[in-house]
């Protein structure tokens, strides 16, 4: 008696019969080489963790040319873009609000007299820090910048004025998140991520698997109406989306000690819209899908971009502008910015609006193409 | 005519439906009377699930007007799903569901008052109380199948369109199936059932036959066999499978079939048939005349069919 031994033949049949499969399921092979190639992409081209550019407010208090200078020094070193200019204090802090502006630069209206008589002005900075990550560049060069600005402005007697510390006091303030603390930022952010992939996986594969088993076809054999199906399948998952949101607010209050400055009631709300978005593509794949696995794979296929692009591991103003237009076109970079402002800057429903009908739209896009391949597939 | 409409479960003529440009069924004309066992018979892919679908309201026919328990398969699919038990060729109900679970669910599809009761009664009727907490994926073949036909009676429908029903079963619980089939109808069930199992369609009041989604006969069985004018001959003796060989081919015979230690062979025309058995008849083959059993027919349809369809 002669144990089976390992035969070569028999295992290129294995080999060559996965070859065959593998060619056969056209999307898992679609996604063996899309996946690379998007994170290539994203990893590669899209993801810049010095972000440069980032829009300023200015409050130009002085129109002298030593605050021209500031101004232009401040601009070539590319890590600020001036895209405002206000003379109103409230404006100012709208714009930080509502994400419009990264920095706030005021220049007092005494900076030029201050300057020249050697009393060392200050330039106030305000940043919003709630993604430390963003700012932190920017904040440091500034400080490195203030040594060497007016070298060519302030010649010969003047140099005195350079002084040890430099002619500006720089002083930063950070809003939002004074300490930097990294996970002030993450873990709000971690909502949006969890409820992506779970919600888009969850009902990808809900509708998949009934198709799959075969009881899809029984189910509508009975008098029930596939809009019934739909939302019967769909309404659960809500309450398990909600269940996640309140864990990670427990965590984030509890364990992370995220400061949480605005209306929770508001957040619930909204979270409402983005469950319901991501359960819409989620209904969509798994119209695409033909079976689970597939479903799962299209659902990785959106859930990448949703974490790398939507500003959630790197700063959304870091990324090349073609990255900033696929991450605006995702649900989750704009539940982001609204759960951040919502809990770590006091935002209420009118700052939170320009990201609300972003998500608002996707939500109808999304539902429309989900109910209408939906349909399709059941004649 | 009224009356004789109102005895009809199902009356469609002319039903259609194309996916793309292939016909999958093909202008069928089909009535169907109230307690009646239909049985529906015909080769894989020869759009009997089609057809089937059409009349549960799942699927819309592209041509063809009828009705379905007096409900037009084209407007009233609603009404007609909630009158009509649908069990799919596979089994379609939720495995990792108990089977109290799924019978319940199915109840509060189909709104059936007195759900507890109406789940009760029919887990005993299937001989399922002693197991009704056992998920339904654990069952064995025989019992899916139960449970399928005890959930498709759940709501009492009138009509009950079986999608090969005993397929993978065994005979005693095949012959348990097929009393409780006639058990049913008895009562005033009308039933649909597919098969690929001859004694079953013989068990049926009337069949048809479907290939390439044209109906090509039906009737009582021996209307059928009657109408197929097969002759079929029995050979025994020694050397069959050279006389088989021998005679496969041979214009004027259709079939040649080994049974055990015998060989049947027949023909649809009687004369050319005896023609050519004659050139072969050997004093050590006993040659008998028999009657064609269903299967013969059947099998003499489909290559008819595949000459004028195909």
């Amino acid at each position: 008696m002669s144990l089976p031994r390992f035969t070569f033949h028999r295992l290129w049949a294995i080999v060559l019969k996965e070859f065959i499969q593998m060619k056969r399921d056209r999307v898992t092979f679609v996604m063996m080489v899309g996946i690379p190639l998007m994170q290539l992409m994203m990893f590669g081209f899209a993801i810049n963790s010095d972000p440069r550019h980032l829009p300023t407010a200015l409050r130009l208090g002085d129109q002298g040319p030593f605050a021209r200078t500031l101004i232009q020094a401040l601009r070539t070193s590319d890590y600020f873009s001036v895209v405002h200019e206000t003379s109103s204090e409230a404006e100012a802090q709208r714009l930080l609000q509502i994400g419009d502006a990264q920095f706030i630069i005021n220049i007092p209206e005494d900076f030029s007299r201050k300057l020249l008589r050697g009393e060392r002005p200050t330039v106030l900075i305000e940043a919003d820090a709630s993604d430390p990550a963003a700012t932190g560049p920017a904040l440091a060069s500034v400080n490195a910048l203030a040594s060497t600005i007016f070298n060519r402005d302030l010649p010969g007697p003047l140099a005195r004025l350079r002084a040890k510390n430099g002619p500006v006091d720089f002083r930063i303030h950070a809003h939002y998140n004074p300490e930097n603390i990294t996970q002030y930022n993450v873990v709000p952010g971690l909502m949006g991520v969890v409820l992506t992939m779970t919600m888009v996986i969850i009902t990808a594969l809900a509708i998949t698997r009934e198709r799959e088993r075969g009881t899809m076809e029984n189910l509508l054999a009975t008098p029930v109406r596939p809009f019934e199906v739909m939302v019967g399948k769909i309404l659960p998952y809500i309450a398990v989306g909600y269940i996640q949101v309140t864990l990670i607010l427990l965590a984030a209050r509890f364990i992370f000690h995220v400061p949480m400055v605005g209306s929770l009631p508001l957040l619930y709300a909204v979270a409402f819209l983005f469950i319901a978005a991501n359960l819409a593509v989620g209904i969509t794949f798994s119209t695409l899908a033909k079976n689970q696995l597939q479903a799962v794979q299209m659902a990785f296929f959106f859930f990448l971009p949703s974490i790398l692009l939507s500003g959630f591991m790197f700063p959304f103003r870091g990324m090349p502008q073609w990255a900033q237009n696929v991450g605006s076109c995702l649900p989750n970079t704009h539940f982001l910015r609204i759960v951040r402002g919502i809990l770590l800057k006091g935002n209420g429903l009118t700052e939170i609006a320009p990201e609300l009908w972003p998500l608002l739209a996707f939500l109808v896009v999304a539902m429309t193409i989900g109910v209408k391949r939906y349909r399709q597939t059941l004649d | 005519m009224a009356a004789l409409e109102k005895d009809l479960a199902i009356d469609v003529t002319g039903v259609t439906k194309r996916f793309g440009d292939k016909t999958v069924v093909d202008a069928i004309d089909l009535s169907v009377r109230r307690g009646e066992i239909y049985g529906f018979l015909g080769p894989n892919g020869s759009g009997k699930t089609t057809f089937i679908r059409m009349l549960c309201g799942l699927l819309t026919p592209d041509a063809g007007t009828g009705t379905c328990l007096g409900f037009d398969v084209r407007t009233q699919q609603a009404e007609i799903k909630r009158h009509v038990g649908y069990m799919t060729q596979k089994f379609s109900y939720y495995e990792d569901l108990s089977i109290r679970e799924n019978l319940d669910f199915i109840a509060r599809i189909y709104a059936v008052p007195d759900r507890g009761a109406a789940v009760q009664r029919s887990l005993e009727r299937l001989g399922l109380t002693h197991r009704s907490h056992q998920l339904a994926g654990q069952l064995s073949g025989g019992w899916k199948q139960r449970l399928a036909l005890a959930a498709c009676l759940i709501h009492e429908p009138k009509l009950l369109l079986l999608d090969e029903p005993t397929a993978g079963v065994d005979p005693k619980a095949r012959r348990e199936f097929w009393d409780e089939i006639h058990q049913l109808a008895s009562g005033g069930l009308t039933v649909l059932i597919t098969t690929h199992y001859m004694d079953e369609a013989e068990r049926c009041h009337r069949l048809a036959y479907l290939a390439y989604g044209h109906l090509l006969t039906r009737g009582t069985l021996a209307d059928v066999l009657a109408a197929a004018k097969l002759t079929t001959w029995r050979v025994t003796g020694p050397d069959l499978l050279a006389l088989a060989t021998t005679l496969r081919g041979q214009a004027g015979v259709e079939q040649v079939v080994a049974f055990g230690n015998t060989l049947h062979v027949s023909g649809r025309d009687p004369a050319r048939l005896s023609a050519v058995i004659a050139t072969v008849r050997e004093s050590r083959h006993d040659w008998q005349p028999m009657a064609s059993g269903l299967e013969d027919v059947f099998i003499s349809l489909m290559d008819e069919a595949k000459d004028n369809f195909s």
